[in-house]
């Protein structure tokens, strides 16, 4: 590829939420700040921006990354995921976020949407996770205010929850053609 | 915190990512899995003119096992070893370790090369290619060598690739009948470990590899010993590897950990044993 020069800006399009999105960007833009600044997704937190606190965490392709080590330049032509993206419609969220509001584990929510990105991400391909699992995923991200026992709860009762809709999809008859 | 400006380079070649290399010397900079260089960028601790990024290079994510030896490719990151299927088969050691290794979150980006070329002394990786002889594959744009796992590692963050060459790639060596055991201590579980022991026990004998305490991953070989002499050897080896005092522990707790934790990493790897 044309190698992208540090002092001119260069466009980035990617697909954002199953839409697709374009902007401008320096190299050195991180794909957090292209998130929240350029195309005002600001659902994404930064924390740190040295990979530490899991805030800024988004799904890129199908895999987990921190948007803060992650540059706006690397996910041209990428399918990315954010937190806007969770809630089914404007007016209704997610099984795990409403797990989220029912069990108060968020407070502040600064920590809060890279831990619905990991947790979305986590049970699709753990979808009957124990604590312990959970746990260790939850070491990814600081929670400075819940002690995130109410998170964990949150986490096992969404994956109940999905697991039981998963079960009633299989055992609904099909209709009669 | 936001990185200086440097040029992008995303390699569509391995032949124009080592020409870039070649040509820029210093100024360039390869960036893999981004888990432990972006940090460095954002924080201004490295200013390279222009970033070489290796992840579209589909000939590098290669994983494969071919004459007694697993080959990484530096395309492959941490999450995909740690899912293989043969990785408790083939390298029981790593499947021990990897999961201490950073987080989910960090492990579904960061490569396995790219925590080898960054050569922190408490990574688990490195202390694994260091316990279990590996090799590191590197290139420039002329030439290939393999270098073994005891003469890359040089100091702290420092190793024996030159700035023109690239890991292409590292090797470990397939298990047999050795028992393995990895453990460590750290502040959190997926911080960087205090002390971490890799052991690989034989009939014969003992190896004992060390992370967080001297500034590379340092592996000792003793015969099957047992009780105090046991106590005793690993006492030397606390000692000889130098300890220092910094934020997260001061080097007598470091010693103590060397004993107690190398002790009773070998007792299961010992037990390991097929
Ligand atoms: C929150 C957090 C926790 C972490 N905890 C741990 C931990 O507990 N243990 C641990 O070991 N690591 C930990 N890490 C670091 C992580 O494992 C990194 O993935 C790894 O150190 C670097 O791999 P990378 O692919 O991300 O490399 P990058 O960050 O892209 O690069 C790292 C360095 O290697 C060089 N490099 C990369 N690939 C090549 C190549 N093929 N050839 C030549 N040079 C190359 C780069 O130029 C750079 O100097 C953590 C990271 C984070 C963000
Ligand atoms: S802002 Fe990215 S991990 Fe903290
Ligand atoms: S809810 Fe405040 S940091 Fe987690």
């Amino acid at each position: 590829m044309p190698r992208l020069s540090a002092d001119q800006r260069h466009t980035v399009a990617f697909t954002l939420n199953g839409l697709p999105v374009d902007g401008v960007a320096e190299p050195r833009m991180l794909l957090s700040d292209f998130l929240r600044q350029t195309l005002g997704a600001t659902g994404t937190h930064v924390g740190c921006e040295h990979g530490v606190c899991g805030a800024c965490t988004v799904e890129v392709d199908g895999m987990l990354a921190r948007s803060c080590l992650t540059l706006a330049v690397q996910v041209d032509g990428a399918s990315i995921r954010t937190v806007e993206g969770l809630a089914p419609a404007p007016d209704r969220l997610s099984v795990l976020q409403a797990a989220f509001r029912r069990h108060h584990a968020l407070q502040c929510g600064f920590c809060t949407a890279g831990i619905l990105m990991s947790l979305d991400a986590f049970l699709k391909a753990n979808p009957e996770p124990d604590e312990a699992q959970v746990r260790d995923l939850l070491s990814g991200h600081l929670c400075r205010c819940t002690g995130y026992t109410p998170i964990v709860r949150a986490a096992l009762e969404a994956a109940a929850e999905l697991s039981a809709q998963d079960t009633a999809a299989c055992q609904e008859e099909p209709a009669h053609a | 915190m936001k990185p200086a400006p440097f040029d992008f380079v995303r390699a569509d070649s391995r032949a124009e990512a080592l020409s870039v290399l070649k040509a820029e010397g210093t100024d360039a900079r390869i960036i893999a899995g981004g888990q432990s260089f972006m940090a460095m960028l954002n924080m201004r601790l490295a200013r390279p003119k222009v970033l070489v990024d290796i992840m579209r290079l589909a000939d590098l994510a290669t994983l494969s096992e071919a004459k007694g030896d697993v080959l990484v490719g530096a395309g492959i990151r941490q999450a995909r070893l740690l899912a293989w299927d043969d990785l408790s088969r083939t390298l029981p050691l790593i499947a021990k370790a990897l999961p201490y290794t950073g987080h989910v979150q960090t492990r579904a980006r960061g490569t396995v090369c790219g925590s080898i070329a960054h050569a922190d002394p408490s990574a688990e990786l490195p202390l694994c290619l260091v316990a279990l002889k590996g090799h590191v594959h590197l290139a420039t744009a002329k030439a290939k060598r393999k270098v073994a796992a005891a003469d890359f590692f040089t100091g702290m963050m420092a190793t024996a690739k030159a700035d023109d060459e690239m890991i292409e790639a590292v090797s470990f060596p397939v298990a047999g009948r050795e028992g393995t055991a990895f453990r460590e201590i750290a502040r959190r579980h997926g911080d960087f470990a205090i002390v971490a022991c890799g052991a690989v026990a034989t009939d014969t004998g003992i190896r004992l590899a060390v992370g967080g305490v001297a500034d590379v991953p340092t592996a000792r070989d003793f015969p099957l010993l047992e009780g105090s002499a046991l106590d005793d050897a690993l006492n030397s080896f606390a000692y000889e590897l130098d300890a220092r005092d910094d934020v997260h522990a001061s080097a007598r707790y470091r010693r103590e950990l060397v004993r107690r934790i190398g002790r009773a990493t070998i007792e299961e790897a010992l037990t390991c044993r097929a």
